[in-house]
């Protein structure tokens, strides 16, 4: 029996809004969505503009950088070469998403299922997100810092507050302990208050200290090594333990470690978020459609849309660059669905443990338990390296030619599978580099260690980072690649990096 | 159960500060950018905003990135031909990008383009001047705009109604629905013959046509437009003579910018009229004020002169509120100063609102100079100075902008 349709024509107004959003979050509880409530804003698309260039933070601190992505956002979205995204979405509680004006009513919808049920979703259960952000406080510790660095600029000057802030974006991805799970993670404001007085007093404390000679010490330490491990935390390691910053300095660095720590798994889940998304809102917006509450228009831009976000171009297409992660992450979801409902039996041989299994429960756990990386290792399956023709390239700087390593057939579907994985390992993004000693009773030369794997070596922009290292460490610093077997292979000095070997 | 809050009025501008930050930060760059720009740009423009392009090595955001080199492997999607073991040869490394080649952002070597919008654009062109904060201020703000009447349309709001159009829309309405039915009537009713079932018709008919209808409705219609002050003249005079070199002519056309925007403010309609002299003056266009050179003495009269039969041709004073600004590096014929003195005091300064000159750079002050120090004890309408660097040029205006009225 067919309904009458919740709206026709494409205007929006706040009413058919609440209507739509009615009937999704109806069919998102029937399939077990669990979500964070929604606070949807409808922004101008100078609003959503800004969004963007803040980074996707609801409430930010000025920095110049914001700055120039705005420009440069603002430049080509009026010059034609960009759309704006239809959405931007909040990993708070309440869950915030945006709604830009101009768009239709079936693009709102599309949104507000992406976003406001797809996404938060998978804010609220993906293991990563839980472990590592507390959406219950973002706002308020957006707040506070915003504040606090506002307070900043106006004792210490614009000036020296934007240095730190230039060094410490610098290093902003080193500002995650990755291995090691932080004991606690993000503070309410209050608490943050209370350690920043107490940070404050510790510095007053050190400086009588430091007033006193070091000698009767001496004896002990014989093995001085510090830190007694390698940090990966460049950041916290600064914070906590670079000579001559000042309360309010550490206070700063902090705040960007832990910015960037919330960002962190967003990072790690792109295919699988935006594919859980997409997964939603195509999954319901059909159900919308098959119970007659949309129009044959309605799902018919929708549908124009969705193919749009998931198109992947080829790699010999001028529109390529790189894997998207809509498709990858579409298709895999969509895969994972179809292994359990209608498993071959090359799924069969492949995914055991998924056949003839109910499809929402088994995407629920691998939306639950997983990142990209293990995502991908677990899940892609030869059906779908087919569908997309997957091949492996390899490129060795020591021979003459790239070679194809594997395509999509019966021989290759394993080391595509594991290599695509390891696309998606964060590291081979960012260079593994980890604080390997500071010299605080010597000249304190703060090293830091390169690990190189397979042999990649560091972008000459390190020069340029040392240079914002050494604004926080105000000490010489080195920065040694050290490769497979252990061996010093170049190494970075500032100041006077002339000298590099 | 969600939330929905409309924030498109709330235009908090988060942005603004940030771009405030970049510009400032940038200010060298952008500075030489805007210079440029005021350089190639025409006098009238200058109010506009600015694409401002500025090399896109010096805003490089350095991050720690893995370099090229070492042993990468890429998954790839769309294999059309390739089987295990085939291998590729390296293409040149512009090419390279095709294939997968993610490019990292800031290696490109672009410069970083953007677009200044006017209040950022004069700011920077202001700083230059050293202008007074409440001059900055006052150029800058638009025109005050005034709601005017604009004819009359078919929809609007009821206190708008315009009740002498609607009726008179509505007596037409009546007259083409139901006139031929009256014609008919009294047709019927001059006849003996009478067809009392049809007059009844007829009549109720008549009877349904609505007084007033609301298609009938007329509501007056307003719009905004800029407040029309009045109309000026702005002649540039400029010497053009061998002497006047490139950075001169730059310093001399900053002075012609900014009582152009004095200008802009305070008059809807302002003309341009530009005029070079060497020992014969011209009118000229802006590009050719700007840009030809010549060579030869200088009889700065001739310019005057011109400027005199101009205004008396085309600008009379009763219409036409005229300021003059002339730039010069002091050069004169001698026995012409005098003469110069003449023509300014008699015909020109009684006619005109201000007349500002600036002597660039000169190598030693002439007797144009002298000349002109009298007149300014005379006329205090008439102001001059001289300048060696762009930020003295405001001061031959002070007396201009301290001038609440006109």
């Amino acid at each position: 029996m067919k309904k009458t349709p919740i709206s026709t024509g494409t205007e929006w107004t706040f009413a058919t809004l609440l209507a739509y959003d009615r009937e999704i979050a109806k069919l998102a509880k029937d399939f077990g969505l669990d979500t964070y409530p929604n606070q949807i804003e409808v922004i101008t698309a100078e609003q959503m503009m800004e969004c963007y260039a803040s980074a996707g933070m609801p409430i930010g601190y000025h920095h110049w950088s914001f700055g120039k992505h705005f420009f440069n956002i603002e430049k080509m979205y009026k010059r034609g070469q960009m759309g704006l995204a239809y959405e931007l979405v909040i990993n708070s509680n309440p869950c915030i998403s945006y709604l830009m004006e101009e768009n239709t009513i079936a693009m709102q919808a599309l949104v507000i299922a992406h976003a406001c049920y797809g996404h938060n979703s998978f804010f609220k259960n993906n293991y990563l997100f839980k472990m590592w952000t507390q959406a219950d406080a973002i706002i308020d510790y957006l707040v506070f810092a915003k504040h606090y660095i506002s307070e900043c600029e106006e004792k210490y000057g614009e000036e020296a507050v934007e240095n730190i802030l230039d060094a410490c974006h610098a290093l902003m991805n080193y500002g995650v302990d990755r291995y090691k799970h932080p004991p606690s993670l993000s503070i309410p404001e209050e608490k943050i208050r209370q350690q920043n007085r107490a940070a404050y007093l510790e510095s007053q404390v050190n400086e009588l200290w430091s007033t006193i000679p070091l000698q009767p010490h001496k004896a002990d330490q014989v093995n001085n090594a510090f830190p007694k491990e390698p940090q990966e935390n460049i950041l916290y390691f600064l914070e906590k333990h670079a000579p001559l910053l000042t309360a309010w300095q550490r206070e700063i660095i902090r705040i960007v470690r832990k910015i960037s720590q919330y960002f962190y798994p967003q990072g790690q889940t792109k295919v699988m978020n935006e594919g859980w998304a997409c997964f939603w809102h195509y999954t319901l917006l059909n159900c919308l459609y098959d119970e007659g509450l949309v129009t044959d228009e309605f799902m018919l831009e929708v549908l124009q849309n969705h193919t749009g976000v998931i198109y992947q171009p080829d790699y010999n297409s001028p529109h390529f660059s790189g894997i998207n992660p809509y498709t990858l992450g579409f298709n895999m979801m969509q895969d994972i669905k179809r292994i359990c409902e209608n498993p071959q039996p090359e799924d069969k041989e492949w995914f055991p443990e998924l056949a003839n299994t109910p499809w929402l429960k088994t995407l629920d756990h691998a939306m639950r338990y997983f990142k990209d990386e293990s995502f991908i290792a677990q899940y892609l399956s030869p059906q779908l390296i087919r569908q997309l023709k997957l091949f492996m390239l390899q490129d060795n700087d020591e021979t003459t030619a790239l070679r194809i390593n594997a395509i999509h057939n019966e021989d290759g579907y394993r080391s595509i599978r594991s290599s695509l994985s390891r696309q998606y390992n964060l590291s081979f993004n960012e260079p593994n580099i980890q604080v390997f000693n500071a010299a605080l009773e010597g000249d304190r030369t703060l090293t830091l260690h390169y690990y190189q794997h397979n042999r990649v070596p560091l972008d000459t922009q390190a020069n340029e980072v040392l240079k914002h290292l050494y604004t926080l460490w105000q000490f010489p610093i080195k920065l040694v690649t050290i490769n497979e077997q252990g061996d010093n292979v170049t190494t970075y000095n500032f100041p006077n990096h002339a000298s590099r070997i | 159960m969600s939330q929905f809050i409309d924030k498109r009025g709330q235009g908090a501008q988060k942005s603004v500060v940030n771009r405030q930050r970049f510009i400032k930060r940038f200010k060298t760059q952008i500075k030489k950018a805007v210079n440029d720009a005021i350089n190639q740009r025409g006098i009238t423009d200058v109010a506009k905003g600015e694409k401002i392009s500025i090399p896109a090595k010096d805003l490089l955001e350095p991050r720690f990135t893995p370099g090229q080199g070492g042993v990468v492997e890429r998954v790839l999607p769309g294999n059309d031909i390739y089987q295990t073991g085939d291998t590729i040869n390296r293409q040149p490394h512009s090419e390279q990008h095709g294939i997968g080649e993610a490019s990292n952002e800031g290696e490109g070597i672009d410069p970083f383009v953007f677009d200044l919008n006017r209040e950022e654009f004069l700011e920077i062109f202001f700083e230059d001047l050293e202008l007074p904060d409440l001059v900055k201020k006052e150029l800058g703000k638009f025109t005050d705009w005034q709601t005017k009447r604009a004819g009359v349309i078919k929809s609007g709001t009821p206190t708008n109604i315009n009740i002498i159009r609607s009726m008179r829309q509505a007596v037409g309405r009546r007259l083409s629905l139901g006139g031929s039915l009256k014609k008919e009537l009294s047709k019927l009713e001059e006849d003996e013959t009478v067809n009392t079932q049809r007059i009844a018709i007829i009549k109720h008919k008549l009877s349904k046509i609505p007084f007033i209808d609301t298609m009938d409705l007329r509501y007056n219609h307003f719009t905004k437009v800029q407040t029309p002050i009045t109309q000026a003249v702005m002649f540039c005079l400029m010497d053009v003579s061998g002497s006047m070199d490139e950075i001169k002519k730059e310093i001399a056309k900053r002075f012609f910018i900014l009582l152009y925007l004095f200008l802009h403010k305070n008059y809807q309609h302002i003309e341009l009229v530009f005029i070079r002299h060497h020992t014969a003056a011209k009118e000229v266009d802006e590009q050719e004020f700007f840009y030809s050179r010549e060579t030869g003495g200088t009889v700065v009269s001739s310019a005057l002169e011109l400027l005199a039969a101009l205004m008396e041709q085309r600008y009379p004073s009763v219409n036409w509120n005229i300021y003059v600004a002339q730039a010069s590096d002091g050069d004169n014929w001698n026995a012409d100063s005098p003469y110069c003195q003449q023509l300014l005091s008699e015909k020109i300064l009684p006619f005109i609102q201000y007349f500002s000159y600036v002597e660039i750079m000169p190598r030693h002050h002439q007797s144009l100079w002298e000349c002109y120090q009298h007149l300014g004890q005379t006329f205090k309408n008439f102001a001059s100075q001289t300048i060696y660097n762009v930020n003295e040029i405001y001061s031959v205006f002070r007396e201009l902008f301290k001038r609440k009225t006109l």
